[in-house]
C-alpha cells in the first residue's frame, strides 16, 4: 500500500505485463518459482499448465490478489506490489468461478460493477446497451443472472470484466465446462477484444485453445517450462499439435 | 450397512478436519458455563441506595450508617432534598431511595416515625428485592433501638437449593442452551452445506434410506454434543460444586434423548431452507431467544399467561431443564424422572421421523 | 461515492430480492417480540400451597385465610404430615409449604412472636424469591391485623415496648407494576442487535464462499468504502426494525413512552455501527459461513446474557460488571429503557451513548485493518 515510487526497470515500450523472478511460496512449498516473461500490448497470451502447476497463483500475484514472496511484476506500467489499487483500475479479471451475483439481474450486475469502477451512469448505460447487443441478450436484461445458461453467464462475465475498458484483462480458465460451440464464440470475443488493443492474458488447459493464442507459456511445477508462438513450440518439440508439446514437457518434467 | 458406515466416517472426517470449528465447539460449552456460572446472578446484590435525609439528626445519621453497613446495599449518596430522587433513579445512579423526613429522631422517640422507600419500578422483582432489603435494614435498626419485634416471625427454607446458588439454577438451563444450539446448528449447517455444494444430490441418489442417512449424519455430532454435555457437567460439578443428588445415569439418558431431538431439529430446519445462510438465520432466530424465554430457564413458567403455558410444553428444553434440575437438585432417579424421560424420547422420535420424512420429500 | 452507492444499492436489492430473507428479517423478530414479551415476567400469579397446621386453632385458620385471600395462594393440600407436604413439593404439586407450629395461637395471644415455617421450591430460584416476598407481605399484614384486633393483654405488652418505624413504599415509572414495558424494550434492543450482527457477520463470509469477494478485490474499491457500503443498508434496516418494534410496544402493548422516541432513534443511529462493525469484524476473521456463525453465536450469547436485559447487571460480580461496561448491547438496552420508561434526557444517557460510540470507534477501524484485499 506504500506510495513509494516504483523502482525504474528497463522495460521496452509497448509492454503490458512484465514479470521478473516472480516467486510465491506457501511454507516450504514453492507454488511459483522465479517466473519471468513479457506480454506485449494487444497480445493474446496463453498461460498453460496442468492443474496445480501454479497458473492461478501466478495470475493472483499479477492481479494484486496475492502478495509475491519475491520478484517484481509490472502490469500496465504499474508495480503491482507497490500500488495494487492503481493496477486494479487498469485491469479486468474473470475468475474460474463464475463471479457475478446470481440473485441480481444482468442490468443490476453491470450497473453495480460500473459503479465500483466509478463510471458515470450515462457511460454505464451506453456500455450496457452495447454489451447486451453484442451478446444478443437484450431481452434478458432484467433476468436474474442465475437463470442464464452457463455459456451466456461466462460471456457476460467477460463483458463485465471489460466494462471499464482495462488495458489488460486476465481470464482464469474462462471456458471451463461449456460446449465447443460456445467456446468458439468466446474465443471470437477474445480476438475482437485484442484487436481493440486490450491485452488478453488467459489460462486454459484446453490445448486446442492454445492454438488460438499469439504466444503461449507452459508452466510445469511452478516453473516456466516453455514460451513462444504455438508454431515455434511445435517446431521446437517436433510435434504437430500443442497437445504433443504439452505431453513432451509433462513427461520430461 | 457399509454405505451407512462410510457416511459416518465421512461426516467424522468433516468434523475433525476443520480444527478451528472443532476447537470452538469443544471450548464453547466450557467457556459458557464458566462465564455465566460466575457472572449471572438472579438474586439481587449491590443495590444502589440514595438516602434523602431531611432530618440530619443523630437518629437519621445512625440509620444512614446502618444502610451503608449492609452488604447487599451500596450507599451512593446522601442528599437533603427529595428532588434528587427522580434524576438519580432515572439515570440509574440509584435503584432505591430512602427518605427520612424532617425531625425523624423526634418522631421516632414518640413512636410515630415514618420513612418512605422509593424504587425504580421498571423491573418489579428488582424493586421488590430492593424494598425488602431497605425495609429490613430499617426494622432491624429500629429493633436495636428498642422498638417492638414483629408479631409473627417466619423461617424460610429454600428447599432443593438452600443457599440459593445461582449456579445450581443456571447450569441445567445453560446445558440445555448449549446443547440445543450446538447440535441443531451443527447438523443444520452440515446438511445445508452439502445442499449448496451439490453433494446432497449424490447422497440422495445413493442406496441409503433417508432414515439411515439422518442417523448417519447425526451420529458423529451426537458424540460431539455428548462430549460437550460431559465437560459442561464436569465444570458445574468441580468448579461450581453444583450438587448431583440424584442419578447421573438418568441425567445422561435424558441428555441423550434431548440431543437426539435437537439434532433432528437441525436436519428438519436445513431441509426446509435453501442455503446455509437461511438455515443459520432460522436456527439462531428461531432458537436463541425462545429457548431462553420459553423453557423456564430464566423466567418461571408458572408466571406466564395461561394461554402460553401449553407452548412451553412443546419446547424440548422445558423438559430437559426439569429433568436436569430433578436429577441435580431434587435427588431424583429414573422413576422420579419417568415422565420427563418419556416426553423427551417421544419428542426425539417424532423429530427424527419428521426429519427423515423431510429428506425423503426432496426426492 | 459512485462505488459506495453501487454497493449500497446492490446490498439492498439482494436483501429485498430473497423471499426467505425478506420474511426472516421481519417476521420472526416481530413475532418474538409479541410473544416473548408476554412470557418474560417474574411475577408469580398463583402459588399452590401445602399447609401443615399443627395448631388447628382459629388463629392458624386466619393465617391460612390471609394467604388465600390475596388470590396469589391456593391451598392444594392440608396435611398433618410434613413428609407428605415435602413429597408434594418434590412432585411440583405444591410450590410452597406453610408449616404452623403447635402453640401458634397461644404465643400470638401472649405476645411471644411465634415462628411459622415457609418452605419454598427453590428449584426455580427466581420464582422462589418472588413468592418469598409475597409471603412476607402476607405475614406483615396478618401481624398488623392481629395487633389491631387483639385482646387487651396483648396490646398492653406492646404499649410498654417502643413502636417501630412505619415503612411506606412507592414505585416510580411503572404504576401498574408490570414487567412487560421493561422486558419488551429489552427484547427489542436484543432483536435489533441480533439481526444486525447476524446479517453483517455472514455477509462477507458468504461472498467469499461464492467467489464474488475475489471479484470485488480486483476492483479499485477501497476497504473502507467496501465496509461502509456493507454497513449502511443494515444500519437502515436496523432503524426500520426498531421503528416497527416501537410501534408494537407502543400500540400493541399500550406502553406509554415517557421520554422522546426521537432520542431513541438518535441513540440507535449511534449504536448500530458498533454492532454492525462487530459483525463485519467477525466476517473478516472467518473463512467460512460456518465459522462466522459460531463466532457470531458466541458473541451474541455473551452480549445478551451479560447485557442486563434479563438479569440485573448490578448483581454481577465486579469483573463481570466491568465486562458489561464494554458491552454495547447493555448500554443500548439501558438507554432505551431509561429514555422511554423513565424519561431520561439526552444529557442523562450521554454516558451510555459515548460508550457505544467508543465501541464502534474500536471495532470499525479494526474491521477495516483486518480486511485484506491482497492476501499475504
Amino acid at each position: 500500500m506504500s506510495n513509494a515510487p516504483a523502482p525504474s526497470f528497463d522495460i521496452p515500450p509497448g509492454t503490458a505485463v512484465w514479470a521478473r523472478d516472480l516467486t510465491r511460496t506457501f511454507g516450504t512449498f514453492v507454488a511459483v518459482d522465479a517466473l519471468s516473461f513479457d506480454v506485449a500490448e494487444g497480445e493474446v497470451f496463453g498461460f498453460l499448465g496442468a492443474n496445480g502447476a501454479g497458473k492461478t497463483t501466478a495470475m493472483k500475484m499479477l492481479t494484486g490478489l496475492l502478495a509475491p514472496s519475491s520478484g517484481e511484476a509490472l502490469v500496465a506500467g504499474i508495480n503491482v506490489a507497490a500500488d495494487p489499487d492503481a493496477v486494479k483500475r487498469r485491469i479486468g479479471y474473470m475468475s474460474q468461478r463464475f463471479a457475478l451475483y446470481d440473485d441480481l439481474t444482468v442490468r443490476e450486475n453491470v450497473r453495480f460493477f460500473g459503479g465500483l469502477y466509478n463510471l458515470p451512469p450515462a457511460v454505464v448505460r451506453e456500455r450496457l446497451d452495447a454489451l447486451l447487443a453484442d451478446l444478443a441478450l437484450e431481452r434478458s436484461a432484467d433476468e436474474r443472472v442465475g437463470r442464464l445458461p452457463l455459456g451466456w453467464k461466462q460471456r457476460l462475465a467477460f463483458g463485465v470484466a471489460l466494462l471499464h475498458r482495462p488495458a489488460v484483462v486476465f481470464l482464469d480458465e474462462p471456458t471451463g465446462g461449456v460446449d465447443p460451440a460456445t467456446r468458439r464464440q468466446f474465443w471470437e470475443t477474445i480476438y475482437a477484444t485484442a484487436q481493440r488493443g486490450t491485452t488478453v492474458f488467459v489460462t486454459t488447459h484446453y490445448m486446442d485453445e492454445a492454438e488460438y493464442c499469439d504466444r503461449v507459456s507452459i508452466m510445469v511445477d511452478g516453473r516456466l517450462a516453455a514460451l513462444g508462438t504455438p508454431a515455434e513450440l511445435k517446431a521446437r518439440f517436433g510435434t504437430d499439435s500443442m497437445d504433443g508439446v504439452f505431453l513432451r514437457l509433462a513427461r520430461n518434467g | 450397512m457399509s454405505a451407512f458406515r462410510s457416511l459416518v466416517v465421512k461426516e467424522t472426517r468433516h468434523i475433525l478436519r476443520d480444527r478451528q470449528t472443532l476447537g470452538v465447539l469443544l471450548a464453547l460449552p466450557v467457556v459458557m458455563v464458566l462465564l455465566f456460572g460466575f457472572a449471572i446472578r438472579t438474586d439481587v446484590q449491590d443495590v444502589r441506595v440514595l438516602v434523602v435525609d431531611a432530618a440530619r439528626d443523630g437518629q437519621s445519621l445512625d440509620l444512614t450508617r446502618a444502610v451503608a453497613a449492609t452488604p447487599a446495599l451500596r450507599l451512593v449518596g446522601v442528599d437533603g432534598a427529595p428532588a434528587a430522587i427522580e434524576p438519580a433513579l432515572r439515570t440509574g445512579r440509584a435503584s432505591v431511595a430512602l427518605v427520612l423526613p424532617a425531625a425523624f429522631g423526634a418522631s421516632f422517640a414518640r413512636g410515630t416515625a415514618e420513612v418512605l422507600v422509593v424504587t425504580d419500578g421498571t423491573t418489579p422483582n428488582y424493586a421488590a428485592a430492593a424494598e425488602g432489603y431497605v425495609r429490613q435494614v430499617v426494622q432491624t435498626w429500629a429493633a436495636q433501638q428498642g422498638a417492638r419485634a414483629p408479631t409473627v416471625r417466619v423461617a424460610t427454607r429454600m428447599r432443593f437449593n438452600p443457599e440459593m446458588k445461582s449456579e445450581a439454577l443456571f447450569v441445567p438451563g445453560l446445558l440445555a442452551y448449549v446443547l440445543t444450539l450446538v447440535s441443531a446448528l451443527m447438523t443444520a449447517l452440515s446438511i445445508s452445506r452439502e445442499k449448496e455444494s451439490g453433494t446432497m444430490e449424490v447422497l440422495l441418489v445413493s442406496p441409503l434410506r433417508p432414515g439411515a442417512m439422518v442417523v448417519g449424519k447425526v451420529a458423529p455430532y451426537l458424540v460431539l454434543a455428548f462430549v460437550n454435555a460431559l465437560t459442561a457437567l464436569a465444570v458445574a460439578r468441580f468448579v461450581f460444586h453444583v450438587p448431583m443428588r440424584g442419578s447421573l445415569a438418568a441425567l445422561l439418558v435424558a441428555t441423550l434423548a434431548y440431543m437426539l431431538g435437537s439434532l433432528a431439529l437441525g436436519v428438519l430446519i436445513s431441509s426446509k431452507t435453501p442455503d446455509q445462510r437461511t438455515a443459520m438465520m432460522g436456527t439462531l432466530l428461531g432458537l436463541l431467544l425462545p429457548t431462553l424465554a420459553l423453557s423456564g430457564f430464566v423466567f418461571p413458567i408458572s408466571s406466564m399467561p395461561a394461554w402460553i403455558r401449553p407452548v412451553t410444553q412443546i419446547v424440548p428444553a422445558t423438559w430437559y431443564i426439569l429433568a436436569a434440575r430433578g436429577a441435580m437438585l431434587k435427588g431424583l432417579g429414573f422413576t422420579g424422572l419417568a415422565k420427563e424421560l418419556i416426553v423427551l424420547f417421544a419428542m426425539a422420535a417424532l423429530l427424527l421421523v419428521a426429519a427423515s420424512r423431510s429428506l425423503k420429500d426432496r426426492l | 461515492m459512485r462505488a459506495l452507492l453501487a454497493l449500497v444499492r446492490k446490498e439492498i436489492v439482494q436483501v429485498l430480492r430473497d423471499r426467505v430473507m425478506r420474511i426472516q428479517i421481519v417476521l420472526p423478530p416481530m413475532v418474538q417480540l409479541l410473544l416473548l414479551a408476554q412470557v418474560m415476567t417474574f411475577e408469580v400469579k398463583h402459588t399452590n400451597l401445602a399447609v401443615v397446621d399443627f395448631d388447628r386453632s382459629t388463629a392458624s385458620a386466619r393465617l391460612v385465610e390471609a394467604f388465600t385471600s390475596t388470590g396469589r395462594f391456593g391451598v392444594v393440600l392440608d396435611t398433618p404430615s410434613p413428609a407428605r407436604a415435602d413429597d408434594a413439593l418434590l412432585r411440583r404439586q405444591a410450590g410452597a409449604v406453610l408449616a404452623i407450629p403447635e402453640g401458634f395461637a397461644r404465643d400470638l395471644r401472649s405476645g411471644r412472636a411465634p415462628t411459622v415455617q415457609l418452605v419454598l421450591n427453590a428449584e426455580d430460584g427466581a420464582a422462589a424469591g418472588v413468592v418469598q416476598g409475597y409471603a412476607a407481605n402476607v405475614l406483615a399484614g396478618f401481624a398488623r391485623a392481629e395487633a389491631a384486633t387483639s385482646p387487651p393483654a396483648m396490646t398492653q405488652r406492646f404499649v410498654r415496648a417502643r413502636p417501630g418505624v412505619q415503612v411506606e413504599t412507592r414505585r416510580l415509572f411503572n404504576p401498574t407494576g408490570a414487567y412487560r414495558p421493561s422486558m419488551a424494550l429489552g427484547l427489542l434492543a436484543s432483536l435489533v442487535s441480533i439481526i444486525g450482527i447476524l446479517l453483517t457477520s455472514q455477509n462477507i463470509a458468504r461472498e467469499r464462499e461464492i467467489g464474488t469477494l475475489e471479484q470485488l478485490n480486483v476492483t479499485p474499491l477501497t476497504r473502507s468504502t467496501f465496509l461502509l457500503g456493507k454497513m449502511l443498508p443494515f444500519w437502515a434496516l436496523g432503524l426500520l426494525e426498531l421503528a416497527l418494534g416501537l410501534l408494537i410496544v407502543r400500540y400493541g402493548f399500550g406502553v406509554a413512552f415517557v421520554g422522546s422516541p426521537l432520542l431513541v432513534f438518535a441513540a440507535a443511529a449511534l449504536y448500530l455501527p458498533a454492532v454492525l462493525g462487530l459483525g463485519l469484524l467477525i466476517s473478516t476473521a472467518a473463512q467460512t459461513q460456518q465459522q462466522a456463525m459460531f463466532l457470531t453465536f458466541f458473541a451474541l450469547v455473551t452480549m445478551l446474557f451479560l447485557g442486563g436485559i434479563f438479569t440485573p447487571v448490578r448483581s454481577m460480580p465486579a469483573w463481570a460488571q466491568a465486562v458489561a461496561a464494554c458491552n454495547p448491547v447493555q448500554h443500548f438496552a439501558e438507554t432505551i429503557r431509561a429514555v422511554l420508561l423513565r424519561g431520561a434526557t439526552a444529557r442523562e444517557v450521554a454516558g451510555h451513548l459515548a460508550a457505544t460510540v467508543a465501541f464502534g470507534a474500536v471495532v470499525l477501524p479494526l474491521a477495516v485493518l483486518r480486511y485484506r484485499k491482497t492476501a499475504d
